[in-house]
């Protein structure tokens, strides 16, 4: 940075940023953000998805921090800390229902964005890493699902958190590991209880950060991904400040509205204090983004030929999972030809194959 | 607002000047009363309620004095009633006062020095448990504190 | 009779609990060998209770049992009594059940007067008189494979005391000579008494021995009708007692204490319609217009408010909760006023409005408190609705006027920069 002389006292307010800059230099940060740049063409409403995916996470975190303001987790009075924030906390309703709302659609938009980037094809080199960053935080995401679910220690929390570490457990040789590791003992109860707490309220939160940070930083270094063939010299771009983000602004203004009426219409239930002792509710089964590959489970015979059946349908999924990881490195054949076609079928099976899958686990 | 130079400018560009203005004052209006929507629950969220404790574990059952040595009286726990009883001049028991059976009131018998429950004749001893009549299980017993001359009642850890 | 039984199963138990045949039994050897009919006493008694503990036929019979030779097995000067008489039959088992020293080798706690008591119950004293056709001893609890009172196969478990004594007492044609109904057990099983045992498994809910008595089994008499009741029926006992009713009712012609109203075998759930209406019991001695109809008309009115506000305050908190408030809190405080509507039925029976006043009182005052809780939550409910209201309209501004701005700053047509910029870097 070269040093700067005195320069003429133009308008007050400069003396301000000019002294901020010399400190901070965020003036380079605002060259840097001027230059960003959003090609425009049939596809680029799809890239609102991540903008949307990132929004709803601050919404989770602004609103999480608020709930812990009051919640207890133990076992003790964790139902009772949710009750106190329905009923007695002004606006605790809001924030509450807000919380649980928003994290279902941070993560049917975190599925719509890696979709969006399956069939736009955006995974290509040099995106891989970017791919890969993506796919561990749609894991994340998942993850503070499922630890967040049991929160509020309710019936319905309980047992889908039993039938999910229970699902674990039955992973091939880790699988007891795993779920003593993540039930905190040998069943679901206070321990459980306090880990998951820390995974949702500082481990996941940490990694997610870090992984959010590299995610984003990927996307400044290749800029923003063009359809296949096209080069983004031969289209027209759309200045990012500030002319995306502000209709990004109308986009996660209608995304607020969405929630708050949600929120006020739909509030969240408080269900019944988990009592281990009594029976699993009828019907139990796992939040709506596990249901697929419960239901999947539910479907395979105990035994296929000789193998069991769950082990069958988890190394299955295990399977899949890591097929899906590895895209791009599939998408494109040695000799560099994108297998495009390929792609894309991969991606429509796999959502329909989740869509019929949800719906039936539902309906059943 | 800049001044403009007296050029015989056309009305036209002057509402063209206003309605950017309008513009001007609804777009920050609008915004701001939006954030304000926003930031008004948040911040009346972070104030605490009145009643600042999530659920009962601890009640204020009145002093020492108040009750005599074989006798019981019925107080409020959080939104159900307990059975606080003094069995003699040092020891104290309280329980859930909602019977197992068909969750009437039960009450302290000092004849019998149990407790019963007028509904339907169920009777349980001062462990709680049940000695006859219907009730399928045992009352939850509370735990009993004297700090200096209070009595209170409080959920076993 | 519980306990007694209770320590008998536990001594069954713990002597190894499989049936311990006696070494080398030649009644059972032979028997067993047999065509049906003889042959049906040894297959019964691998389930008896007596031969759990080492009895078998010769204890009762007498005989030898060492003997293979019928004879001698079988022969007076061996002690055989054979198939004893029925009008025989209640000694016959008394002769152990009714001496303590053999009893207590077994079951100290168990009663031995129940042959006392039977001779005192009028199928003991038809008996005595000749007439085979009542019930003795093994007509209850079975022969050869008698089980314990509590093992629920036992006919006289309290689940099927009932059935059996309906096997003769529900036959038309053997009731017939006694002049006595035989309805009684359709009755019964038409009552709530029956219902809390069947269906809510309370073992302790009356069957036909809870109140006629099961040895000395004998109606009760008018007057201890109340008593009887009383027994589990407590408070409405006490207040009957007192009431005006109790002297009318244990009179002889009176009816009996509380089966006036309530009916003995058939006893139903009671509601308001028994004091008023086309189907009251109240009327059927009480002229319409008369004191004690209009007080029984008050009373039935008062409880019938009392029910209705309490069900409005519930529907109106279900309402509530529907639309997502949290009023479990005053759904509790409902119960509190059904506590209260339970104890106006009960005072009800002291026949004074007085007594049911206060639990009424009490009981509208948290009906209408809960309402009220009720209300305020749709109240709230409203006002939240409105607040979304507000702030989605304030989001319409906002996007409305970003809308403009994005307009105004791209009226130049600047929106698209041609060129090969990639990214900022």
């Amino acid at each position: 940075m070269t040093e700067r002389t005195n320069l003429p006292a133009t308008e007050s307010k400069n003396k301000t940023l000019d002294w901020l800059d010399e400190r901070t230099g965020w003036r380079m940060v605002r060259d840097l953000a001027d230059h960003k740049v959003v090609p425009i063409h049939a596809g680029t409403a799809w890239y609102y998805f991540g903008g949307i995916t990132l929004f709803l996470l601050g919404i989770q975190v602004i609103t999480g921090v608020l709930l812990l303001l009051y919640y207890r987790p133990t076992v003790a009075e964790a139902f009772d800390s949710v009750r106190f924030i329905m009923t007695r906390v002004q606006f605790g309703w809001l924030i509450r229902s807000i919380h649980s709302w928003s994290a279902n659609l941070l993560i049917l938009a975190a599925f719509v964005h890696m979709f969006s980037v399956v069939f736009t094809h955006a995974y290509q080199r040099p995106r891989e890493l970017t791919w890969l960053t993506g796919i561990a935080l749609l894991g994340l995401m998942l993850g503070f699902g499922f630890s967040g679910y049991l929160l509020p220690w309710n019936q319905i929390s309980y047992f889908a958190t039993k039938v999910g570490t229970d699902m674990a457990a039955s992973v091939p040789i880790a699988g007891p590991a795993i779920a003593q590791f993540l039930r905190g003992g040998e069943d679901v109860g206070a321990a459980t209880l306090t880990r998951f707490f820390a995974f949702h309220v500082m481990i996941l939160p940490l990694i997610t950060f870090g992984l959010v940070g590299l995610h984003l930083l990927l996307v400044q270094f290749h800029g923003m991904s063009t359809p296949s063939g096209v080069s983004p010299s031969q289209l027209a771009q759309m200045k990012f400040f500030p002319n995306f983000f502000l209709r990004e602004l109308v986009i996660w203004y209608g995304v607020l509205a969405v929630l708050g009426t949600l929120a006020a219409i739909f509030p969240w239930e408080l269900g019944q204090k988990a009592d281990p002792f009594a029976s699993a509710p009828a019907g139990i089964r796992p939040e709506w983004y596990f249901l697929a590959e419960f239901y999947t489970l539910k479907l395979i015979p105990s035994h296929v030929w000789f193998f069991e059946g769950e082990l069958l349908g988890l190394l299955g999924f295990g399977l899949l999972a890591a097929g899906w990881v590895a895209l791009p490195f599939w998408a494109t054949s040695r000799d560099g030809e994108h297998r495009a076609r390929l792609v894309t079928g991969a991606g429509v099976f796999l959502i329909c194959y989740l869509a019929t899958f949800t719906i039936l686990g539902y309906l059943k | 607002m800049e001044t403009r130079p007296d050029s015989g400018v056309t009305p036209r560009i002057d509402s063209r000047q206003d309605r950017r203005t309008v513009v001007s004052w609804l777009l920050g209006g609008g915004v701001a009363a939006s954030l304000a929507s926003f930031f008004y629950p948040v911040i009346r969220f972070v104030n605490p309620p009145a009643v600042s404790e999530a659920s009962v574990n601890e009640v204020d059952a009145g002093k020492v004095q108040d009750l005599k040595p074989n006798s019981g009286k019925i107080v409020k726990f959080g939104n159900k009633p307990a059975l606080l009883v003094r069995i003699n001049d040092t020891e104290w028991k309280a329980f859930s006062a909602v019977c197992t059976h068909l969750n009437c009131t039960v009450q302290y018998r000092e004849s019998r020095h149990d407790i019963w429950c007028a509904c339907h004749n169920g009777t349980y001893n001062l462990n709680g448990q049940v000695v006859s009549g219907p009730p399928p299980r045992p009352l939850e017993e509370l735990a009993v504190q004297i700090r200096g001359d209070e009595v209170v009642i409080s959920r076993r850890a | 009779m519980r306990a007694p039984a209770i320590i008998f199963l536990l001594y069954w138990s713990l002597s190894g609990g499989a049936p311990s045949a006696p070494a080398a039994d030649s009644c059972m050897t032979c028997h067993s060998a047999m065509e049906e009919g003889a042959k049906g006493p040894a297959t019964l008694i691998k389930n008896d209770v007596h031969f759990a503990h080492g009895l078998s036929c010769a204890d009762c019979h007498g005989g030898d049992r060492t003997s293979d030779d019928p004879t001698i097995a079988m022969s007076k000067p061996k002690g055989f009594k054979g198939k004893p008489a029925r009008t025989a039959i209640p000694k016959f088992c008394a002769s152990c059940h009714s001496n303590p020293d053999i009893m207590r080798k077994f079951a100290p706690g168990e009663r031995v007067d129940q042959y006392e008591l039977y001779r005192t119950s009028v199928h003991g004293k038809r008996l005595a008189a000749g007439d085979t056709n009542v019930a003795t001893c093994i007509d209850c609890h079975s022969v050869h494979d008698i089980r314990a009172v509590k093992d629920s196969m036992s006919p006289v478990y309290p689940l099927h005391v009932a059935e059996t004594c309906s096997r003769c007492h529900s036959d038309k044609q053997k009731m017939a000579p006694y002049k006595i109904p035989t309805d009684q057990f359709e009755e019964y099983r038409s009552s709530v008494h029956w219902e809390a045992m069947s269906k809510r498994g309370d073992l302790s809910a009356p069957t036909c021995a809870s109140c006629h008595g099961n040895h000395g089994a004998k109606p009760p008499e008018v007057e201890s009708v109340a008593a009887v009741c009383g027994t589990c029926h407590v408070t409405f006992e006490e207040l009957y007692e007192k009431s005006v009713h109790k002297a009318v009712f244990s009179g002889a012609g009176g009816g009996g204490g509380c089966i006036v109203c309530h009916s003995n075998h058939g006893i139903h759930q009671p509601s308001t319609a028994m004091l008023v209406g086309p189907h009251a019991v109240c009327s059927e001695c009480h002229d319409a217009g008369t004191a004690p109809a209009q007080t029984a008309a008050q009373m039935g009115a008062w409880i019938d408010a009392l029910d209705r506000a309490l069900r409005q305050s519930d529907t109106v908190l279900a309402h509530a909760e529907e639309s997502g408030m949290e009023v479990s809190e005053a759904q509790m405080r409902v119960t509190d006023g059904r506590e209260d509507l339970v104890k106006a039925r009960l005072a009800l029976h002291a026949m004074d409005p007085g007594e049911m006043r206060k639990p009424i009182d009490a009981g509208m005052a948290i009906a209408t408190e809960t309402l009220g809780a009720g209300q305020a939550a749709l109240r709230e409910r409203d006002y939240r609705r409105m607040g979304l209201a507000v702030s989605v309209i304030l989001i319409g501004i906002a996007i409305l006027a970003i809308r403009f701005l994005i307009r105004r700053i791209e009226s130049n047509g600047n929106r698209e920069i041609r060129g090969p910029q990639q990214g900022p870097l």
